[in-house]
């Protein structure tokens, strides 16, 4: 596995997944921990299945093999009577023996109707546990995941993946079963009704699985071709259809048509020749076995007009029947083969996501409201006081209590997102509570990866970082987390009302908490004039709403939240300055008291931050208030008077 | 509806054509052959007649590779006639887009365009290759194999009579009645690749607000519900399977015992009940297909109704009949322009506005989110049509001009900048194809774009990645400012173009603009005042209308708005001023 995760380390850029490996690595283990997801909930229906599956194919075994029985044990009889002899008493005996064929055929049909319910619930029942074991696993995973995997891989998951997987667990298992049924008892019946004619057969299987493997593997290759060459166009239709505005504008129509052109052409060339060897497999196997048909029937022929092997008029017609029904499950079995190999490499990279090592979390400081009683002292308390306490166990079963002010602290921090390569250096910094903290620095200089830290999306790779004097690797990621308000620059909305986006910052909020915290955000004001306020649904990340009013819903989610601290990283970069006035002085109302923190591009959203930091390559180059630093005339100032540009 | 689509056919109207004719053949020799086989077991083996066996045999081989042959063609035929037919509705639909207005493209959203062009378009050529090759199989088949039975005994295929409307009936029943089920089945999954999706997406704030519990709550209902319903559509189908078997096995009892009375009685031989039995599977095994045929062809409906609705959608700008072809100067005219982006007269997002700008002057517009700065721009090369009153560019209405003139003349860096997979020389050569590399490094310089470019290590061949994800927000825009330059066009509109610049290189810009292309109508949206500070006419969009026109001295006096706007900027800055 070691192996594996090397391999998904590597960064993906862009949305186009790579090309997928089509083949497992190691079907055995995947094949065993499907099955195990089979046994553990459906031991007894799968066993029913397996026995139902039996039968139905017996049956329809018997079905073919009937005819032989019928004609030589019934009919040939009834056709030598000497004149004037009474049939009735054969036609009895006839009419018994279908009675019981029919019992038979009864039998194997009501298998048949029994496995396919008991399978759909298993099919679907497995299914649907591996889905919601891969997405709640998906929940515990590390930031670092979702930077090194692409969503469209991911998604593949949910997608691709899982219904090659269904079609497999529903359809070919079941198919794959029954054909090795049926391959097994029809060649008995062959092996012991004509050997000579039983190896001819085999000379023709023999030639149909050669013929098969030739055309699936032209097929292949072309479908490989033509899946790249869909993409290929695909992608770029996706291009230029994002930017036909663009295109409008510099009247570049017919340029963008000839360059489709190319590659629709390319794509017409592999996707005809892909489904040209994808037709041509059913006839070419259906003609190899009439010709095997003809071949049976003249070597059976001239054996019996030979007297060779004994064989009968009703042996030969049964052989010819039995050769067929022992044709349709060998070429069901090569098409079937494709589709499983694919099904378990889906589920072998479902398996993979399964075995993604989780987020460590060994923290056990927890966060809890907090009142003080009678004597002063500190306590734990249901309700939302608007006071937040860590709970602090100690190693000898003690407890305490200590309030929750917003102190973070950083003491020599080294950080980088690979070991090769770190962004920050030798970070140290205070911010006491109650303090608005601005980080400004270019593009990678290591804004954001600071937030990073304090939320623990990633964890340090030196130094340490105290929050209210607590090593934060002792408390509780979700704890931690909980404490901190964070306001990303690209916003993302849930589908949902506006209401209940809002509300994603506090679930247990009211409308009126909600409407509140939207007022505060300056968002109040846009909402009402939406179509349906409050209830205006949003899809597609709120693709109806400007990107300014997208960022006031984010930050309105995060004042509902009610946070002791406040991250706000570039939170307010699409909103108008009067409008950022407006939620700047919401949101100081709301902080009073507490820690912030701002990342900011537009130099007017930090001018009034208690202390400033200015970053540069990973290290604090310059620290203090506004007023200080321009009289320092340094970095800050440059930046301030435009002298300097941020990049 | 099937007659646009039909128009996509094309070229490949004859492998169309004969692909359904090679199938049919195709067909008549399957049918045949079962025949002939009875014929060898009866006239052959059963006469122990070496002779006629091997007769038999060689016209059978001769049959069988006929059958090869055709079913061969009639792959080939099809695959390419499928490919064709969706290669030119692709091509169709793609060309279609090209001409779409910005309204039309706003109609549709980029994304559905996407999913019609590639998802859909893939469902059809599907659905069409099926049509031509199972949908003329499966009914032929039926038809020839009854024909059959009934030639080799007609009181025994009476049978068949029976038994196929019933599976007909019953295969109807649960194909109509497992369908709504397996749409609602669909819609369930993309709710869960939704939530997915989402999930993916803001991750950091579902980690951020401890959301896990609630996302997985909100998949496992989803999950749920896919799986409910998967289930109740599955155990219909399960049905399938034994009735088809009951059908089958009903025959096949059917025939035996009466078939047994009938070759007793002289009227069948032993090898015509053989065949008679292939027959029965063949007939039965077709009338499954058709019911699936059925099941897809729904499906793959939907598809067709989407791609057809953009191939009749009529772009609702075209050119005007002797358009002009000549851009006089930049001076442009507002005269009562109304305009909604519905055509609605009700629900205008500009209202009545009216304004002059000289040739060669530059304007500011300031305004906040959603004062119609954008759509007040969008007019002037013409992305979209006035509702009421209008424009005139060089004192020609814009309605009158030739599109491509018009757009060449009037550059616009819209809001959301676009740069497209290819080297940066590639992108540039947007604005004029023919550009030198002087003619680029000249815009590169007026845009402030060329210091960073050359210190690329590729330079102008710098590769950009989709979307320019490789070069950050600033330098984008002064990429996207340096592509319109190229143009040398009489009116350049900034649609909030350098709002990721800094304000050095902000400045730096228009400075070249003001001293290197002074004739040059010069339309700036910003939300800095000092981007808009020395424009000749600054306009205070508010709400959709022109609230206030002047200059920055005339608005600090006149205009509360524009006031306000200084001030929340410019409060405790003075120290640089």
């Amino acid at each position: 596995m070691s192996e594996n995760r090397k391999e998904t380390a590597i960064p993906v850029q862009g949305k186009e997944a790579g090309p997928k490996r089509r083949r497992p690595r190691n079907a055995k283990k995947t094949i065993g921990r499907l099955l195990s997801y089979i046994f553990s909930d459906y031991k007894l229906s799968f066993g029913i299945v397996m026995l139902c599956i039996l039968f139905s194919t017996l049956a329809s075994v018997i079905s073919s093999m009937f005819i032989r029985v019928l004609i030589d044990d019934y009919i040939s009889p009834m056709l030598s009577l000497a004149d004037g002899e009474s049939l009735e008493p054969y036609f009895a005996m006839l009419f018994r023996a279908l009675t019981g064929v029919a019992c038979i055929y009864l039998a194997g049909v009501v298998s048949t109707l029994l496995y396919n319910r008991l399978m759909a619930a298993i099919s679907q029942g497995v299914l649907k546990k591996i889905r919601n074991q891969m997405f709640s696993h998906m929940q515990t995973l590390p930031i670092r995941y979702f930077d090194t995997h692409s969503f469209g891989d991911v998604m593949s998951h949910y997608t691709n993946d899982a219904d090659t997987l269904r079609q497999m667990i529903s359809q070919s298992v079941p198919h794959a079963f029954s054909s090795a049924v049926s391959i097994v008892v029809v060649f008995f019946a062959m092996a012991t009704t004509s050997w000579q004619l039983t190896a001819v057969v085999l000379l023709c299987v023999a030639v149909i699985l050669n013929v098969s493997r030739r055309i699936a593997g032209k097929s292949g290759r072309y479908f490989v071709k033509q899946q790249r060459a869909l993409a290929q166009a695909n992608g770029y239709i996706e291009e230029m259809l994002n930017g036909q505005k663009v295109v409008k504008v510099f009247c570049h129509e017919e340029a963008s048509r000839k360059d489709f052109d190319r590659l629709n052409d390319e794509l017409f060339e592999s996707a005809n020749a892909a489904n040209c060897y994808s037709n041509i497999l059913m006839p070419a196997l259906a003609n190899i076995g009439n010709l095997q048909y003809v071949v049976l029937a003249i070597i059976g022929g001239a054996m019996a007009a030979n007297g060779m092997g004994g064989l009968t008029l009703g042996a030969i017609a049964s052989f010819l029947q039995l050769s067929k029904s022992f044709n349709m499950p060998i070429s069901q079995i090569s098409q079937q083969v494709n589709a499983i190999v694919m099904a378990l490499a889906g589920a072998e990279r479902i398996f993979m996501l399964m075995d993604e090592e989780p987020e460590p979390d060994n923290g056990y400081v927890t966060l809890v409201n907090a009142k003080y009683d009678a004597g002063g002292n500190l306590t734990e308390t249901k309700e939302r006081t608007g006071l937040w306490a860590w709970k602090h166990p100690h190693g000898d079963g003690t407890l305490t209590y200590t309030r929750l002010r917003g102190e973070v602290q950083f003491f020599n921090v080294d950080f980088g997102y690979t070991p090769e390569k770190i962004v920050l250096h030798d970070i140290t910094l205070y911010a006491d509570p109650g303090q608005k903290v601005a980080f400004v620095g270019a593009t990678g200089a290591g804004k954001t990866t600071i937030t990073n830290l304090i939320n623990r999306f990633y964890d340090l790779a030196d130094g340490k970082i105290r929050y209210d004097d607590i090593n934060i690797n002792k408390i509780k990621k979700s704890d931690l987390r909980r404490s901190l308000g964070i306001v990303l620059q690209d916003t993302n909305l849930f589908t949902g009302t506006v209401m209940e986006n809002i509300r994603y910052g506090n679930l247990e909020a009211s409308d009126e908490e909600v409407r509140q915290a939207a007022k505060l955000a300056g968002a109040d004001d846009f909402i009402c004039r939406l179509p349906q306020g409050y209830d205006t649904p949003l899809t597609a990340n709120g693709e109806s709403l400007s990107q300014g009013q997208r960022q006031l819903l984010a930050i309105a989610r995060a004042a509902v939240a009610d946070p002791p601290v406040m991250i706000l990283d570039e939170a307010t970069s699409s909103i108008d300055t009067r409008t950022e006035a407006i939620v700047s002085r919401g949101m100081d109302a709301l902080m009073k008291g507490r820690t912030v923190f701002v990342i900011a591009h537009r130099l007017s959203t930090v001018r009034n931050s208690d202390v400033i930091m200015v970053l540069e390559q990973g290290q604090i180059i310059e620290r203090g208030p506004h007023e200080d630093l321009i009289a320092e005339k340094g970095k800050y100032y440059q930046l301030y008077t435009g002298a300097f540009e941020l990049e | 509806m099937i007659k646009k689509l039909l128009s996509c056919v094309g070229e490949y109207k004859k492998d169309s054509l004969l692909a359904p004719l090679a199938v049919a053949m195709e067909v008549v020799m399957e049918v045949l052959i079962p025949l002939m086989m009875a014929h060898l077991l009866d006239f052959g083996i059963e006469a122990g007649d070496m002779r006629v066996i091997l007769r038999t045999g060689a016209v059978l081989v001769a049959a069988c590779m006929c059958s090869l042959f055709f079913g061969i063609s009639s792959g080939r035929y099809a695959a390419r006639a499928s490919a064709g037919f969706a290669k030119n509705l692709r091509r169709a639909m793609y060309y279609q887009v090209q001409d779409f207005s910005f309204s039309n493209i706003d109609k549709f959203s980029t994304s559905s365009l996407v999913t019609r062009l590639t998802t859909d378009v893939s469902n059809i050529q599907n659905a069409y290759q099926m049509i031509i090759r199972i949908a003329v199989r499966a009914p032929l088949m039926l038809v020839f194999s009854l024909v059959m039975t009934f030639t080799i005994n007609g009181r025994l295929a009476i049978i068949f009579l029976a038994v196929v409307p019933l599976l007909a009936l019953g295969l109807y029943y649960i194909m109509t009645h497992a369908h709504p089920i397996f749409e609602r089945v669909f819609a369930t999954y993309d709710r869960l690749n939704n939530v997915v999706q989402e999930n993916l997406r803001g991750i950091r704030v579902v980690k951020s607000y401890v959301r896990e519990e609630h996302e997985k709550e909100k998949f496992e209902k989803v999950s749920g519900d896919i799986y409910r319903d998967f289930v109740k559509a599955e155990r219909l189908l399960a049905f399938n399977a034994p009735m088809m078997q009951t059908a089958v096995y009903s025959c096949m009892l059917l025939i035996s015992w009466l078939g047994a009375r009938f070759i007793t009685a002289g009227s069948l031989t032993t090898g015509e009940l053989t065949s008679l039995i292939t027959y029965t599977m063949q007939i039965l095994s077709s009338l499954m297909m058709l019911s699936m045929i059925f099941v897809m062809m729904t499906m793959a409906r939907t598809s067709a109704e989407r791609a057809v609705e953009i191939l009749s959608e009529e772009s609702d700008l075209v050119n005007p009949e002797d358009p002009v072809k000549e851009v006089k100067d930049g001076s442009i005219v507002f005269d009562h322009v109304n305009f909604s982006y519905a055509g609605d007269e009700e629900k205008l997002c500009l209202k009545d506005v009216t304004l002059r700008i000289e040739s060669g002057q530059t304007i500011g517009i300031l305004g906040g989110t959603g004062a119609a700065k954008t759509s007040l721009v969008q007019l002037i090369p013409r992305l979209y049509d006035a509702t009421g009153g209008r424009i005139l560019v060089g004192g020609v209405d814009v309605r009158r001009y030739d599109l491509e003139t018009l757009r060449n003349q009037v550059a616009m860096v819209l809001q959301k900048n676009v740069l497209f997979s290819g080297t940066i020389r590639e992108n540039l050569r947007w604005g004029n194809a023919f550009a030198s590399d002087e003619e680029l490094i000249h815009a590169c310089e007026l845009a402030c774009a060329d210091e960073f470019v050359a210190k690329f290590p590729d330079g102008y061949d710098t590769y950009i990645e989709e979307g320019g994800s490789n070069v950050s927000g600033g330098q984008k825009q002064r990429l996207c400012i340096a592509r319109a330059l190229l143009k040398k066009p009489k009116i350049l509109i900034l649609d909030d173009s350098t709002s990721a610049v800094d304000t050095g290189t902000d400045a730096r810009i228009r400075r070249a603009f003001r001293e290197e292309i002074p004739d040059t109508t010069k339309i700036i949206i910003a939300q800095r005042v000092a981007s808009v500070q020395e424009a000749d006419q600054i306009l205070v969009m508010d709400g959709g209308k022109l609230a206030a026109i002047g200059t920055h001295e005339e608005l600090l006096q006149a205009s509360h708005i524009y006031r306000e706007v200084f001030e929340s900027q410019t409060k405790g800055g003075e120290d640089h001023e």
